[in-house]
Formats: structure tokens, sequence, C-alpha cells
């Protein structure tokens, strides 16, 4: 425990930032922008000199933030953490680290700590020549690098494994040797591209709680790159999604979940469902939508959305009742019910409505899970708060999951 | 209940019913049997085609009948001589009824062949006195033999040649491999340098020569297998073709094309002359340098091909990983990269090496007389000499030589380090 404290307080007076976090429990979602520790400035990468895989990535990261690139493959995500760490170029705009263009850096000169997705520990070498790469490279003393390396190595709690090799390790415990070797130089600021990818499920759990751990105790500044939307949700400060090299909405998990700010948003991060319809009216931040063959129904208005335009209704599975429910609601619509999927923890129920549009309701699994017969009527509720009007984008996306 | 109760107790005990256990016992059998129903035909060509002759050298090496099977009688008469003088006159007589056998059958030449390996110089001897024998009745032959072989030939008189019918004679031996290791027997049984040193300074530069050859195709290899393992799968693919363009050509060509290539008319001469580099031209053409360039070019694709496979396996991210720690790209190289490729890099060498220690044709062709290597003696020995048993020596101490440097190898090394793809 001793050893833990020693490094983080190590870590500690570098940076006011996790103190304050700490302390006063405030998440860093909105940046203030008095501290900005790392800056993209609209940065693009071509590979093949005809498109950008990278068009124009905005970000400004300040010290101790856990930062998400979230999107699907060839979004760009991991294009634009290989120009973080200089192993690509960047074609165009600028990447700053405390105000300090590091383009033209070298790899080796960043001092960027970076975990792999198949974790790149040097087969040849043990763990502890592994962690003491980075040292030996930067001239420290062997004794003093003993001290650290047993420091780091009971610090992902693998203490007594300092003289084995990497393939003597299991999954998790590669995972955790990388995590030490990315940190034990102290960088400024730790890279990890998909490093729970290679992982089964249990395990890629106890690691996000592992990380968010060591992320909080020490207070590093991250870069992580993933296509999982609980691992984003669940670890991250704020979340970039990333869609055909454009980030899409950058905000902290909650309002990322609750206000996703288009539709690839609202369909990319949670499951979702979506009703076409035809914008009526806007009033104020609400938007009067007429459905085919369910009447009208008010939502939140999304930004772009114009009167008389098509739009698709998001509401959320999670947020639809069926009647009866004690809930709150705003709406009250009849759809047919087509099927019941029993889970486990909860059950979803599918239902059709009018125009043949499939509905997907996600309820608990408590006394409350209604039972419904072939072709029997229920009548759905929810919120306006809870479902939002986006402009229609050409392809429709369909119910997720 | 009986019943139940033994059930129980097998099944606490955990053990496989006899019957479960003989149907089991019977399925490995079955699977057993079917392996080696697969590699059978395989087997037995290699027991015919490779084990079989190998072992034949190998025994030939020490063991030489033709002499005992040719004059049986003289060689038990010869047997109590104590090697100084003449020897008695029963020696020289049976000896005499032997050779004007062996000249009736047409057979004196292969035992003056034999004799004259230990005493160079007594071929004609030999075949000389079973020309003068050959007349003689056989009652005078077995009044006056001694007479009549030593009226032939005054060497009779000498102890030399009865020695080397002795040494001849004798069924099992040694002196092959101590002629192939540049030795010899003195009279009294020590062992002493002979004279002449060919064999012992052919496999030095044997070694040497492979050795050069190993590191060559190495320094030319290592980046080509580097270079095409950093490139994209299509790229690499088109390299991969000229990498096994020499494998494609036939062996001769390639070698022939070489001869073109650097005789003294040769395509690299003229254009020598041509630049004005130089008034004549330079042999290049059957000495040891056009033997190393040449099988250079026909090994690299041993070296390249293992190279190439171990180096794909390696994954970019390691030398980013090391980099990003702060590590140089070269010292990265040095200390990531490096360790990884050995075993590739092991692999294609002790191939190359090997390949080169025991390679035949292309020195052949363009070695001359002083790019030779050990092959090419033994092709000597078994074409042109007809000395099949120092051949045979010449090459079992080659096998030998090749076992021990992979031991050491895999003392030193290991030989679980190679990996071929």
């Amino acid at each position: 425990m001793s050893t833990t404290v020693n490094v983080a307080a190590r870590r500690g007076f570098l940076n006011a930032a996790v103190a304050f976090k700490k302390t006063g429990g405030a998440r860093l979602n909105k940046h203030s922008g008095t501290d900005v520790f790392l800056e993209f400035d609209d940065v693009k990468k071509s590979y093949d000199q005809k498109s950008l895989v990278v068009k124009g990535f905005n970000i400004a990261v300040e010290q101790g933030e856990f930062i998400t690139l979230l999107g699907p493959s060839g979004s760009g995500k991991t294009t634009v953490l290989m120009m973080l760490a200089g192993f690509e170029s960047v074609t165009s705009g600028t990447i700053a680290i405390r105000g300090q263009s590091i383009n033209k850096t070298a790899p080796y000169k960043r001092n960027i700590g970076m975990v792999f997705q198949n974790y790149a520990l040097f087969p040849h070498m043990t763990v502890a020549e592994n962690l003491g790469y980075p040292l030996g490279v930067r001239g420290m003393a062997k004794a003093d690098q003993r001290k650290r390396i047993s420091e780091y190595l009971d610090l992902v709690e693998l203490g007594d494994f300092g003289n084995r090799y990497p393939g003597q390790l299991s999954g998790g415990q590669r995972q955790r040797v990388a995590l030490a070797r990315a940190m034990i130089f102290e960088p400024t600021l730790i890279l990890m591209d998909e490093p729970l990818g290679a992982l089964d499920k249990k395990l890629r759990e106890q690691m996000q709680y592992e990380i968010t751990r060591l992320h909080e105790q020490l207070g590093f500044t991250v870069m992580y790159v993933t296509h999982d939307q609980a691992e984003a949700l669940s670890m991250s400060n704020r979340i970039a999604v990333f869609n055909d090299g454009i980030v899409q909405q950058c905000a902290a998990p909650a309002e990322l979940y609750e206000k996703p700010a288009n539709a690839f948003v609202a369909e990319f991060i949670g499951e979702n469902n979506f009703i076409e319809g035809q914008v009526d009216r806007i009033e104020g931040k609400h938007a009067i939508v007429t459905i085919k063959g369910e009447g009208t129904i008010t939502a939140e208005a999304a930004e772009g959305l114009v009167a008389g335009g098509r739009c698709v209704v998001s509401v959320r599975p999670e947020k639809l009742f069926i009647h009866p429910s004690t809930h709150a609601h705003d709406h009250d619509i009849k759809a047919t019910f087509v099927a019941r999927i029993y889970v486990g923890d909860f059950i979803r129920y599918y239902f059709r409505l009018a125009d043949n549009k499939e509905i997907v309701v996600k309820v608990l699994n408590d006394l409350s899970a209604p039972e419904f017969g072939e072709g029997d009527v229920g009548r759905l509720q929810w919120l306006t708060s809870d479902c939002i009007a986006f402009p229609h984008s050409g392809e429709m996306p369909g119910v997720t999951g | 209940m009986a019943e139940a109760t033994t059930n129980l107790r097998t099944h606490a005990a955990k053990r496989l019913a006899p019957e479960d256990a003989r149907n089991a016992a019977r399925e490995v059998r079955a699977r057993r049997l079917r392996a080696f129903l697969f590699v059978a035909p395989l087997l037995v060509f290699v027991m015919f085609a490779f084990v079989a002759p190998i072992a034949s050298m190998l025994f030939r090496s020490a063991y030489n009948p033709t002499v005992a099977n040719l004059v049986p009688a003289s060689l038990v008469a010869i047997a109590d001589w104590d090697g100084e003088g003449r020897p008695s006159d029963d020696v020289l007589g049976q000896f005499a009824i032997d050779l004007k056998r062996l000249a009736n059958d047409r057979t004196s030449g292969q035992l003056a062949e034999e004799i004259n390996r230990f005493l160079p110089g007594t071929s004609s001897v030999v075949k000389s006195t079973a020309r003068t024998l050959r007349r003689v009745d056989d009652g005078t032959l077995a009044q006056t033999g001694p007479a009549l072989l030593l009226d032939a030939n005054d060497a009779w008189a000498e102890p030399g040649i009865w020695r080397a019918l002795q040494e001849a004679g004798k069924v099992y031996t040694t002196s092959y491999y101590l002629t192939a290791l540049d030795l010899e027997m003195t009279r009294d049984g020590s062992i002493q340098q002979r004279d002449t040193q060919i064999y012992l300074k052919l496999y030095g530069k044997t070694l040497w020569m492979a050795l050069i050859i190993t590191v060559l195709t190495l320094i030319l290899g290592y980046p080509l297998a580097f270079h095409m393992a950093q490139s994209s799968t299509s790229r690499a693919n088109f390299l991969m073709v000229f990498v096994l363009l020499p494998f494609w050509t036939s062996l001769l060509v390639r070698t022939t094309s070489w001869i073109a290539l650097l005789q003294t008319n040769g395509v690299v001469n003229s254009t020598l002359i041509a630049l004005g580099l130089t008034q004549d031209p330079f042999e290049l053409l059957y000495t040891q340098f056009s033997t190393i360039i040449a099988m250079t070019h026909i090994l690299l694709p041993f070296m390249v091909l293992p190279l190439y496979s171990v180096m794909r396996g390696i994954d970019p991210s390691y030398m980013r990983a090391a980099m990003s720690m702060g590590s140089r790209p070269i010292p990265a190289f040095l200390k990531i990269y490096l360790p990884m490729s050995l075993p590739g890099l092991s692999a294609g060498a002790l191939l190359v090496f090997i390949i080169s220690v025991g390679y035949y044709i292309t020195p052949a062709l363009v070695g001359g007389t002083d790019g030779q290597m050990i092959s090419n003696i033994i092709a000597f020995h078994m074409q042109q000499s007809n000395n099949w048993e120092l051949a045979a020596a010449l090459g079992s101490l080659l096998l030998f030589l090749i076992i021990a440097l992979y031991w050491l190898y895999d003392r030193f090394i290991g030989a679980g380090n190679i990996k071929l793809g």
C-alpha cells in the first residue's frame, strides 16, 4: 500500500487538475479553457493523397482527463492516436502539448506511454526487463530501476511475476504488465489502442475497473481508443464519437447517452428506436412531429431540424413503458404485440406500429412484466423529454440491437 | 444391491470399468495404426533411398574385402612374416600361384590398384609380373615360383611391396579415415602426418567458404527480408517472385550464366574494358571468388525465405512500443527486432551453411582448381580414382562434421530457436 501512495504522491504534485478532480468531485466534462494540456487543431490525415481519413479533428484535453475516441472500425480514431504517438505524420493542422507543437517531434522524444492491443510485450525479455526497458533507455541507475520496477509491479498486483516471461502469463496479466510498462517512465500522456480488445468479457470488465483505479490514483492523462461503447461510457471523462473521419459529438458519457447530437450518435451509443415522421412545426426547443398512422407527438428538437422536413424520432427501449404503469408519461400510443424475448435481468418486447415499423421495449424482469398473446394490442407510454427528433439524413437508421 | 455397491465403489475410485478401458485402448491402437499407415510409404522410401545408402557408405569407409577375396591364401601365408627383409619362399610361391590365377581371370588389375594405394608406383610392377606369370605352366610355377617372381621384378625382393599387400589385405581398416585426415600409420603402429597435406586444408577451405557465403547471404538477405516484411502484401508477393526466380530456373542454367558473365571475354570483363577501367581482363572465372559469388546467388532464397516468414510475424507494434518508451530506432532495432528475428536468422544461416558445405555442382563448374570444395574431391575419388573407400571415409567425416556443428549450434543457440515458417 505504501508503494502505491509513493507513486501517487510523485505524480500528484505534478498535476493540480487531479487534486481538483478528486476533492471537488466535479467531472472535467466542461473544460474551462484555463489549463489546456493537449490540443488538436484542425488535424487532417490522408494516406493516399486523394481522400482524408481524418477530416479536421479538434479537441482540447486538460491534464488528468480520460478521453475516449469511440467509433466503428475505419472511422479514423486509431489514425488520430498514431499521429499523436508520432508513428504517422500529420497531413495538416497542429498537435500541441502544453502549447508546443509536436508535429515534428520524433516518437522517441515525445514521452508518451502507449498500450497496444496485442500488448507488444517483448517476448525475449522477462516482465522485469520489459518494465526496465524505458528506464534503461533513460539512463536510470540499476538500483533505482529495480526499486521502481517492484513499485509498479505491486501497483498492478503482479509483485511476484518479475522473472516470468510474457509467454508464461495469462491475457489479463499481460495486460497489467503492458499498463505498468506504459506508466513506469511517468509519461505526460498515456495512449491506449483498444487495450482490452483481446480479453474475454469478464476480464475486460475487471481491467476496466483496474484502469479507472490507476487513472484516479496516479492522475495521468489518457487518450483511449475503442469501438466498445460500454467500455467508453464506463471509463471516460469525455468521449469523442468518430464516424467517417469526423467527430460527431464530444461530450461526457451521460450527455452523449441522454442528449445525442445527431442520429448517428443516437444509434451508435446504446440501443434506440427510430420512428420516421414529418416535422409540423417547431416550438422553442420542441418539435411537433406527425407520425403516419399514429397522429402527432412532441419531441425534443435536435439541431438542424426544419419545419416541414422529414425527421426521425428516437426513443430508447428502456424509456418506453407498457400500460399499465405508474410512470409519468406524455405520450400514449397503441401498438401490436409481436414477440417477447427473455434475456434474464430484463425482458425485451417487440411491438409493431401502424406502418409496420417494429419497436423494442425493455422491461425489468420483475413482477410488473406483463404477459401478451400473439396479436394483442398494448399501449406504450413515454415522456417528451425522452424522445428526440433528428433531421432525416436520407438513409434511415434501423432499430438497433 | 450388491451391484449398486460395486458401481458406487468404482465411481468413487474414478477408475474406468474394464470394458471401458479396453474400448479406450482399442481406440488408441486404431489411431496409432492409422497414423503409421499414413507415413509408411515415406518410411519405406526413406529407408531404401536414404538410410540404406548412408549406412552402406559408413560401412564401406572402414570395410574393404577386395584384396582378401582376391588372394586369400597369400594373406594367410604372409601373416607370420615379421615385416623385415624378404618374406619366406612359401609366401612368394603362394603369391606367384595366386597372381597367375588372377592374371588368367583378368582381375590382376584390381589387385594392382589396391596395392598401389598403399605404395604408389607399384601398379605397373604387379601388372607386368602378372603378365609374365600367365604364360608359365602350373608345374614349373609350383617348383620355381619364388625365383620367377624375383626375376620378373626387383621390387619383390624389397619388404615395401609386401607390407603394402599386408595393409591392403586387411578387411576392416581405419587407414581410409587416417588418409582422409592426412594421417598415416607407421610400422610401429603410431600415427603421424602424411607428407602431402590435402584433405584437412580442403575441409578448412570448405568451412571457410561456407562461412563467407553464409555471411554474404545474410548481408544481402536480411535487409531484403526486412523490407518485404514491412511492405504491403501485394508488394511483398511481387518481390517474392524475384527471390524465388532462381529456384524456378535450372541450377545448371544459373551456373552457366555465371560462366558467361565471368569468363575472360565475358560480360563483366568486356564492360570493364569498354569503360576503360582496366586494360587486361581479370581472371574472374575458375577461382574461389567465382565459386563464392555463384553460390551466394544460388543460396540466397534459403536465407530470405525463413527470415521473411519470421519477420512477417513480428508485429510493427513492438518497434513502436520501444520507440514510444524513448528508444531511438537503431538501438530499438538491435535490442527488440533483431532478437525477435533471430529464429529466422539462425534457420537461414544454418540452412545456407550446411547446404554450402556439401555443395558440388557450382564449384565443379566455376571453381577451377582454386575453388574446389570437399564434395568435389569426394566426387573425384568416386569417379576418377575409383577409390570408393576413401570417398566414403571423406563423406562420413563430412557428415560427422556437420552433426558436430549442429550440436555446437544447439548447445549455444538452441535448436528450438529455429523457425522455418
